[in-house]
């Protein structure tokens, strides 16, 4: 293929081009330059776009991680600094684990011919319709009084939510990642049966390599529902095991909000996402379109 | 066990016969293990799924015909039947959080579908700095919903949130974003499409770039101008994939929840309470957790239905395609 033809456009198409992207930027960019104001600058009657950079809400916000105590914190608050240890948890645990289990349930169905690729889609697409809200009721009930082993229940704990994450992101785990599969050619690992690998071998040493896109692309979504979510998590966890967007609901309130120190923890929220879609846009462009426009 | 003596006696290797029922056993052996080896692989899937998934659906059925409160274990809960289905349809407030609900999906699906599509068909060039933008079109439904309902909210503040400043600086009067309920409702929508409509873009681009070219090239031979290409080449040839993106953007429009919460928390009054909402407000703040399970069957009814019938739909259309297709090729033969 030959390198892309740029044509030349009229003016009024970088026009719309460019209002677009200030319009998708601009909001993410007023929160991160509030999260350097001080709430005087934030609720100031005159915005200003000049304004001195300061870094007390993020020292508010981390105050108990800091290797110092910022003078201008008189009480620190924990809070903020486990929920971000514990959202870190539990997000990369059910991320590793959704992969894994994924990875392999994709294998067997695609090479063994489980479901066929239509039923596959169907049944994807039914899992994938229950919203958070339904499961609420039930994984509150179950994980409190059922899921016991002695007098620990699942509630609360990392594995009870790793459990619901790793459950709500594998249909589409398995969808995404059977249709890369699909498309590795079953010769590859014939020759490496010939050769005298096991089945297990064949899928960690042959398979695997040759479907890394795929499994960049389910992992970073993975990775943003479990990193996400607030329903469940604000349903099952407790004041040790909460997680970044569980403090966020819980420090807004009606009025008096400290706007600051909030747009602090929301910009720390969204860092990491915002790191995943600038090194691997393309991955995330090709998991969502994989439902869509391959299926 | 058993395996390991067999072992033992390899290394001895004693007669041709033995060696023979040994080659004959290990066949044996890794046919079955060849046979078991996809349970192997699907095992821990599907018990992940049944534990946390269909058995938690099945139990949310079960729990709709109790009468239960978080404090109960669910044995000691009365069985009352289909009462809180029946009291939920005299419910006035739960009725209007299910038009709510509907109204949203309906507006924010169509406005994002219209919105996105005709970027799609205007931004479809060739030039430089695309997939830049494209990247920065994604960023909005990335971030945590949280954080944009954090956004937004402080952006519809009715003193120093950015909208009601900039009509102030241009002399108009402050509007009422959020205080408002036909406002609040029209403020939620916005901070909706602003998130997803990339979504829909992002997958019309996708298709009109994988339409057949010599389709297009055809239909510019014969002289259709830009409209006709769109409307008579363009949508019809995208339609399978603009379904069934409706469909995923309106399974995921009945998910929404973070955003409002943190916007508006249903109000003012009902205006803006979706159902997601409703049930997790009467499972926590009423803790009636048999009417908050009643009401999720319905709400997993609803979009059971609406699932099948576009699922349907789209089976329809894939066919009579196919059957259009095959036609024309009849005819060159």
């Amino acid at each position: 293929m030959s390198a892309p033809v740029h044509e030349r456009q009229n003016p009024a198409f970088y026009a719309l081009m460019t209002a677009l992207i200030v319009m998708s930027l601009g909001p993410i960019v007023l929160m991160l330059s509030n999260s350097f104001k001080l709430n005087v600058d934030i609720m100031s009657d005159t915005s200003s776009l000049l304004f001195l950079p300061t870094l007390k809400n993020y020292e508010t916000v981390l105050c108990n991680t800091l290797w110092y105590t910022p003078k201008h914190v008189e009480y620190c608050n924990p809070t903020f600094g486990w929920a971000l240890g514990n959202s870190l948890i539990i997000a990369i645990i059910s991320t590793a684990i959704t992969l894994v289990t994924g990875c392999m349930a994709a294998y067997a169905i695609v090479r063994f011919r489980f479901l066929g690729r239509g039923s596959l889609s169907m049944t994807t697409l039914l899992m994938r319709m229950v919203p958070p809200a339904v499961l609420l009721v039930p994984v509150f009930g179950i994980w409190t009084f059922n899921y016991c082993w002695g007098d620990e229940c699942l509630d609360g704990t990392y594995t009870g939510i790793i459990l619901v994450y790793v459950a709500m992101n594998l249909p589409f785990v398995i969808w995404i990642l059977q249709s890369f599969i699909v498309q590795v050619p079953i010769q590859l690992e014939e020759a490496a049966r010939m050769d005298g690998a096991n089945p297990f071998q064949v899928f960690y040493l042959v398979l695997l390599p040759v479907i890394k896109p795929g499994l960049a692309a389910a992992s970073i979504f993975t990775f943003r529902i479990a990193w996400n979510e607030f329903l469940l998590a604000d349903a099952l966890l407790d004041r040790k095991t909460r997680t970044v967007p569980v403090t966020i609901v819980n420090s807004l309130t009606e009025h008096d909000i400290d706007w600051g120190v909030i747009m602090a923890t929301g910009t720390l929220l969204a860092i990491p996402p915002i790191i995943f879609t600038f090194v691997a846009s393309k991955q995330i462009i090709i998991g969502m379109t994989a439902g869509a426009v391959k299926g | 066990m058993e395996l390991t003596s067999h072992t033992r006696n390899d290394t001895g290797g004693r007669t041709p016969g033995c060696l023979a029922a040994r080659q004959a056993r290990s066949r044996k052996y890794s046919e079955i293990a060849q046979r078991l080896t996809p349970y192997f692989f699907l095992a821990p899937a599907v018990v992940i799924l049944a534990v946390a998934l269909l058995y938690p659906v099945g139990y949310m059925i079960y729990a709709s015909f109790l009468d239960w409160n978080p404090s109960q274990r669910i044995e000691e809960a009365d069985w009352v039947g289909l009462r809180n289905y029946i009291s939920l349809l005299g419910d006035e407030s739960f009725i209007e959080s299910f038009f709510v609900t509907l109204k949203f999906a309906a507006l924010v699906v169509g406005f994002e579908m219209i919105v996105g599509v005709g970027l799609a068909l205007l931004l479809d060039r060739n030039v430089r700095g695309m997939s830049l933008q494209r990247t920065i079109f994604i960023l909005p439904m990335m971030i945590a919903p949280i954080v944009v309902g954090l956004i937004w909210r402080y952006m519809y503040h009715p003193t120093v949130g950015s909208f009601n400043r900039t009509l102030k600086s241009w002399g108009l009067d402050a509007v009422p974003w959020l205080s408002d309920s036909d406002w609040a409702f029209a403020s939620v929508i916005i901070a909706d499409m602003w998130q997803w409509t990339p979504f829909i873009f992002i997958l019309a681009l996708a298709a009109l770039q994988s339409l057949p070219q010599s389709a297009l090239e055809a239909a510019r031979i014969d002289g259709a101008n830009d409209w006709q290409q769109i409307l008579y080449i363009k949508l019809p040839l995208m339609m399978p994939v603009l379904v069934v993106t409706c469909l995923l953007r309106l399974i995921d429009a009945f998910k929404v929840l973070e955003v409002i919460l943190v916007l508006t928390n249903g109000g003012p009054g009902l205006s803006t309470e979706i159902l997601s909402l409703r049930i997790a407000r009467t499972a926590s703040e009423f803790r009636e957790l048999g009417v908050a399970a009643a009401m999720s069957n319905y709400l997993l009814v609803l979009l059971f239905v609406i699932t099948l019938a576009m699922f349907l739909y789209n089976k329809v259309a894939e066919s009579r395609q196919a059957r259009i297709r095959a036609a024309a090729e009849e005819e060159f033969k």
